[in-house]
């Protein structure tokens, strides 16, 4: 059988998948994307814990759910701004390498 | 569902995600994610996520998934060229993420309960839409519109980030 322990630790393997990549990889459209992939993985241990409450009425505690409904959407509008400030980036500095954009002004 | 089905789709979600970080073409990594994406969809339907599920393939690996793309190829973005290899970063990043997972699994193996399967739920079909909609316009209608709040600000806020000059 299926543990909570199993789900949290592929949880945490993908949280940690995620970092490396955010710490390893020079391009800001990939470090966007291991972002997503952390918020993913936060996702997945609330969903499991949310299964894993059952109350009396044996229904899982939805309030997890709750929880990563509202992240799927403030991700979705943070991907959205992210992207606009990526293009924008690139429209002034036609660079997306993280190490080419150093200054704070310019 | 069987654990040699989560197993799959869990494996089948970290070595896409691994893809992602490893790919050095920017629509590769994309094209990783979103496998990535439908997997870990994959893992909530198991954990009787019905809505969370189907609103993951929908929103993530749909919409943000396309964005990405869509961005992608509008930067038109190459290989990238291999560069001087940050050692610091390298090692320190690893590091880090090699410490959270061996943290991680010295914390789980103390949680109460953790090694038990999942209880039970009811008898029957489980209502998944029809709950979750009770819930959250009942307990959490405030929140759902300030969220509807932040999702016009957004969008006010990439129209203004797009145009040509920033006044």
């Amino acid at each position: 059988m299926i543990t909570l322990n199993d789900t949290l630790l592929v949880s945490g393997l993908l949280f940690a998948i995620g970092f490396a990549g955010v710490m390893l990889r020079r391009n800001i459209i990939i470090i966007f994307m291991c972002l997503e992939l952390m918020l993913n993985a936060a996702n997945l241990s609330l969903v499991a814990f949310s299964r894993f409450q059952v109350g009396p009425s044996g229904l899982p505690n939805y309030n997890g759910q709750m929880l990563v409904f509202f992240i799927i959407t403030v991700a979705a509008a943070e991907v959205a701004v992210g992207l606009a400030i990526i293009v924008a980036l690139y429209r002034a500095r036609h660079t997306t390498h993280v190490e080419d954009i150093s200054s704070m002004k310019f | 569902m069987s654990p040699i089905l989560f197993w799959i789709f869990s494996l089948l979600m970290l070595g896409f995600a691994a893809s992602v970080v490893v790919n050095r073409h920017p629509v590769a990594s994309a094209m990783s994610l979103v496998v990535s994406f439908i997997s870990l969809a994959a893992l909530y339907v198991s954990l009787d996520a019905y809505f969370i599920g189907t609103i993951q393939v929908l929103v993530y690996a749909g919409a943000v998934m396309v964005l990405f793309l869509f961005i992608i190829m509008l930067l038109d973005l190459r290989v990238e060229q291999r560069r001087r290899i940050n050692a610091v970063a390298t090692i320190g990043g690893s590091l880090v993420a090699i410490a959270f997972v061996v943290q991680l699994m010295a914390v789980i193996h103390r949680l109460p309960g953790g090694k038990q399967p999942f209880p039970p739920l009811q008898a029957g079909n489980l209502d998944d839409v029809r709950n979750i909609g009770t819930t959250l316009f009942t307990a959490f209608n405030l929140p759902f519109q300030v969220v509807g709040v932040l999702l016009l600000v957004a969008s006010i806020g990439v129209v203004v980030l797009s145009k040509r000059e920033l006044k």
